[in-house]
């Protein structure tokens, strides 16, 4: 039992190496979130989100600061970062999972995909599931999704005198151009 | 056994771009080291977003031990109406108009320093603050006075450190300049230590304490033999943040809001009831997008 274990931990290592050497990287991503309401609009954009891909696996991860976050108002930055997402405490989100569907990302092409994984926010791992397109053009691969979250999921409390101004459903809209490392 | 592998693979892809985005962090400033851009009195090393405008509506009731007949102070206000502008996202200019000796003031803040999550880069924040002040009151002892003796200039330095995400405290030496004195026991040169904390008590409240300290021998005692004696300001607020209003309700003995006569002209102290119940209110206005991040 433990030499098969070993066995498969070799391979599996050796399959990272592999995979290691091949991965579409990025630490210029692009994820923003938007609210809509008629008292507030709030939007928040980050270009520094940290991307891997690997086209052998289809495994997947992101990782982002939260106070990478820019928002048009200066205020509601300090807010987002002291009172809801608290960053200080919890100063990264992250995102590991895989791609699923049809798709050859060692070709050029463009494809539909479904992404499942987990998502880590404010402390709080919750499963995700999302499609996404993904475009392979020579040395590159363009990434693009968008789902919605829910704050209370991730214990993100919002108190009673704002609710109104804050959608229940937080839209997120990922861009990411991953280049070969 | 397959899905564990998955798992561990995408583990240590998340791992390896993780800790490269750890390595980078740390360099940036920190944030909300104060909720407002006062203490109670006393400016914090707080500042408007560049673009972004702040109205500061300040109010003190009179004094508790006026009695029952003023309904303990609440018969009287003295006001001050402040706006507060940030240039840039070290530069802030503000004005303001207040009734305690019907009193115009500006001031300039600028950022020298700024706290880094890494407080071994930067431990503190410091901030150089000149204000101005000019009163149009007349004076029972002196009616006329000309133009030039009503002017009151303050120097402050503001040197802030958040030590953690629920106390912050601020240390401020101040130097103040009073261009008419009211008796010869006066000093024109004055020298002041001012210190205010805040320690949250949940994410959206806090409770503030302010001393001003103002050395001794440099003024006499109060003009009006009749009053209070002469002394050092204290102040307690707990502040409310709701979005884009912070409300601070304070207790202090000192009417004035202006630095020149709060650090140096409060008389009457907490132990004999002269306590002013009031409020600060703050309303945030983002006049340009700012799209910088906050750094």
């Amino acid at each position: 039992m433990f030499f098969r274990i070993a066995i498969i931990y070799f391979l599996s290592s050796c399959f990272l190496l592999k995979g290691i050497c091949q991965n579409y990287t990025t630490k210029t991503g692009f994820i923003g979130f938007y609210s809509k309401t008629p008292l507030e609009d709030i939007q928040a954009e980050n270009n520094q989100v940290y991307a891997i891909l690997d086209p052998v696996s289809h495994h997947i991860a992101f990782a982002l600061l939260l106070k990478g976050f820019i928002f048009p108002k200066e205020l509601m930055q300090v807010h987002f970062n002291e009172n809801y997402v608290e960053s200080d405490k919890y100063p990264k989100a992250t995102f590991a999972g895989s791609c699923s569907g049809d798709m050859d990302l060692t070709k050029d092409g463009t494809y539909q995909v479904v992404i499942k994984g987990s998502l880590n926010l404010h402390g709080v791992t919750k499963n995700l599931e999302t499609t996404a397109l993904l475009e392979v053009k020579k040395d590159q691969i363009q990434g693009t999704s968008s789902f919605k979250l829910k704050p209370e999921d991730f214990q993100i409390q919002i108190p009673g005198i704002v609710r109104d101004k804050i959608e229940r459903d937080i839209s997120v809209r990922v861009r990411i151009t991953w280049s070969r490392t | 056994m397959v899905s564990c592998i998955q798992l561990k693979a995408q583990d240590s892809l998340l791992r390896s771009i993780s800790d490269s985005l750890s390595a980078g962090a740390g360099n940036e400033f920190v944030t909300g080291t104060f909720k407002a851009l006062y203490v109670v009195n006393m400016k914090t090393i707080e500042a408007p977003a560049a673009g972004a405008l702040n109205f500061e509506i300040q109010h003190r009731f009179g004094t508790l031990n006026s009695g029952a007949y003023h309904y303990f102070g609440l018969d009287f206000a003295t006001i001050r109406l402040g706006f507060d502008y940030g240039i840039s996202d070290r530069l802030s200019a503000g004005i303001g108009i207040s009734t305690w000796q019907k009193t115009f003031d500006g001031y300039l803040k600028y950022k020298l320093l700024r706290q880094t999550v890494n407080s071994e880069r930067m431990p503190v924040t410091v901030s150089l603050l000149g204000t101005t002040s000019y009163f149009i009151d007349t004076f029972a002892l002196k009616k006329s006075v000309s133009n030039t003796y009503r002017f009151n200039y303050t120097t402050q330095l503001l040197i802030a450190r958040k030590f953690n995400s629920w106390l912050s405290i601020e240390l401020t030496p101040t130097f103040i300049h009073y261009n008419f004195v009211e008796t010869s026991a006066d000093q024109n040169n004055v020298f002041a230590l001012c210190g205010g904390a805040r320690m949250k008590i949940n994410k959206r409240m806090s409770i503030n304490v302010e001393y001003d300290y103002l050395l001794p021998n440099q003024l006499g005692p109060n003009p009006d033999p009749t009053g209070p004696p002469r002394s050092n300001s204290f102040s307690l607020g707990w502040d409310i943040e709701t979005g884009g209003h912070v409300f601070q309700l304070v207790f202090t003995n000192s009417p004035s809001m202006v630095e020149s006569q709060y650090i140096g002209q409060t008389f009457g102290t907490w132990g004999k009831g002269y306590i002013y119940f009031g409020f600060n209110i703050s309303r945030n206005f983002n006049l340009k997008p700012h799209n910088k991040p906050k750094s």
